[in-house]
């Protein structure tokens, strides 16, 4: 009786670990990552600015994915993210939204 | 769930994650499978961010970073200190997280030899460490001669102040000793240099020093260029808040200085007449730090070559070199540069060791600079790899428009500090 209860637990565990490793943990070593991991210099690393920039962590990615998309347009005012957006394609951006809306 | 207390659960839930781990679960296992030993050489913006991010990308790897210094102290926002908006404190950061949050083994103690075939750094202290790749992140030094009259010595006189720490606290005392109506020199060298626009945000710098404290005096920017970085931005700007109070003298005009005099504090151009000065800033022409030199990875200009998508040296296999040192134009050479180097190449040391195929580099470049403590400027770029090596995408980055509002200037500003208090945290917590 014992050991099957031990035998939920440690399942229930690894659902649980599953789902909360990934997040803050290993880096990964894609695209999206490569892309992203230059944001972090300004935006702080996985999106958590300390101070005037805009904190982008915990964003979902269809935030990420506009506000990026309307910088690059010129519908969103800026200063300096004109300027980046421009060098990212419609793939690239949804790989950086996807990035950030899964780092926390 | 009777006998289980919380801390057991915890702990079965850590084992169940230990457990995925080595399993090599496809969802995390990403490149933390790899293993290996990766020394880096210099724990500045490059060294520092490839240590943070390789351990980021790939836990399983024996991580050590080799830094002289305990504190690092910033070249950027070292300007704001020199202008009195900031102390030294504000731009000193530490290795303590790199150690305790990243299980980087940080030593503080100096490389001096590299030997390549054996795979072994050789420390001053005496420490040998084998290495599997090895980054070598050593920032500048300089070529001390190249202007007759300046060597070190002559530099605790006319402090350079390119690198951050006791030459900025020299060149600001000699700044607040000055008397009303003083002349302050500024010698920025021929291109390439450590952070281009830097020389003229100093200017600019020091400017709302002495419009505060010393009204009368002046700035001559005795330039060897005949164009310098951000150039229309910042000559707007001295003309709003420094009027007539900075000369810009560039090469063609008598510029470009050939010999200094650090007992009568005169600087001698390569033609025209001699100029003296209370206070002279001279930033000599650069090279790759010393150990770049020593092992043989730099070339005749005293930069280093690399392969610019892994920055492997094109001397030496599985060293690669970063930032400052390192040949890869048309990035600057500058902190943000450097740190995006750095992530690069953490990303392809982590593909290399297990053995992946590293995804297509992407680079950033943006760097702010502060014409007033209310006015800021930028440049950004972003960068990928062509098929001769680095490219910036058309289109992207550049400059702030020059006929941007008031307001505009002021956000600059603001972004400046928390692109500052972002970089460094993102680097060194």
């Amino acid at each position: 009786m014992l050991t099957s209860i031990k035998i939920l637990v440690f399942m229930m565990a690894s659902l649980l670990s599953m789902w909360l490793l990934p997040a803050g943990h290993a880096e990964e070593l894609t695209r999206g990552a490569m892309l992203s991991v230059s944001c972090d210099g300004c935006h702080g690393t996985d999106g958590h600015s300390p101070g005037s920039i805009p904190d982008i962590s915990g964003k979902s990615a269809e935030y990420i994915r506009n506000a990026l998309e309307e910088f690059r347009s010129g519908e969103r005012e800026s200063t300096v993210m004109m300027r980046q957006a421009k060098g990212y394609t419609d793939e690239e951006m949804v790989l950086i939204a996807e990035y950030f809306a899964h780092r926390n | 769930m009777n006998n289980l207390t919380r801390r057991n659960f915890v702990r079965l839930i850590g084992t169940a994650g230990a457990a995925y781990s080595v399993l090599g679960w496809p969802l995390i296992a990403q490149a933390g499978k790899s293993s290996g030993r990766v020394v880096i050489v210099g724990g500045g913006f490059g060294g520092a961010s490839c240590a943070k991010y390789l351990s980021r990308i790939a836990p399983g790897v024996e991580l050590t970073l080799v830094e002289r210094d305990t504190k690092f102290i910033t070249c950027p926002f070292s300007n704001a200190v020199l202008g009195g908006l900031y102390d030294i404190n504000f731009i000193t950061q530490s290795y303590g997280a790199l150690r305790t949050v990243y299980g980087v083994n940080v030593i503080h103690d100096s490389a001096t030899v590299i030997d390549p075939s054996a795979k072994k750094v050789f420390l001053a202290g005496g420490t040998a460490l084998e290495y599997d790749h090895l980054v070598v992140s050593p920032g500048i030094d300089f070529q001390w001669g190249a202007i007759e009259g300046y060597d070190q010595t002559a530099s605790e006189i006319i402090p350079h102040a390119w690198k951050a720490g006791p030459q900025t606290l020299l060149l600001r005392r000699q700044l607040e000793q000055m008397r009303d109506g003083g002349v302050v020199i500024i010698a920025p060298p021929k291109n390439p240099f450590r952070c281009p626009p830097g020389p003229y945000e100093r200017a600019s710098m020091i400017a709302h020093y002495l419009k505060q404290a010393k009204p009368k005096s002046k700035i001559l920017i005795y330039d060897a260029k005949n164009k310098f970085s951000k150039q229309p931005l910042f000559e707007l700007g001295w003309q709003k808040l420094y009027p007539g109070m900075i000369e810009w003298i560039k090469e063609s005009d008598g510029g470009d200085i050939e010999r200094v005099d650090a007992q009568t504090m005169t600087v001698y151009p390569t033609f025209g007449d001699p100029q003296k000065a209370d206070v002279i800033n001279l930033i000599p022409p650069q090279k790759a730090g010393a150990i770049a030199n020593a092992a043989g990875l730099s070339n005749d200009d005293g930069w280093c070559m690399v392969n610019q998508r892994t920055f492997e040296s094109s001397v030496h296999q599985n060293i690669h070199v970063i930032g400052d040192a390192a040949i890869a134009n048309p990035m600057p050479k500058s902190g943000f540069a450097a740190s995006s180097q750095g992530k690069v190449c953490a990303m392809a040391i982590a593909a290399s060791l297990s053995g992946q195929k590293m995804p297509d580099p992407s680079y950033v470049n943006t760097c702010y600079s502060l014409v007033g403590p209310e006015y800021g400027i930028s440049v950004a770029a972003v960068y990928r790899m062509g098929e001769e090596g680095i490219v910036s995408v058309k289109g992207a980055g550049g400059t702030s428009p020059a006929d941007a509002p008031d307001a505009f200037r002021k956000d600059e500003a603001r972004y400046a500090l928390g692109w500052y208090e972002s970089i460094t945290s993102d680097i060194w917590a």
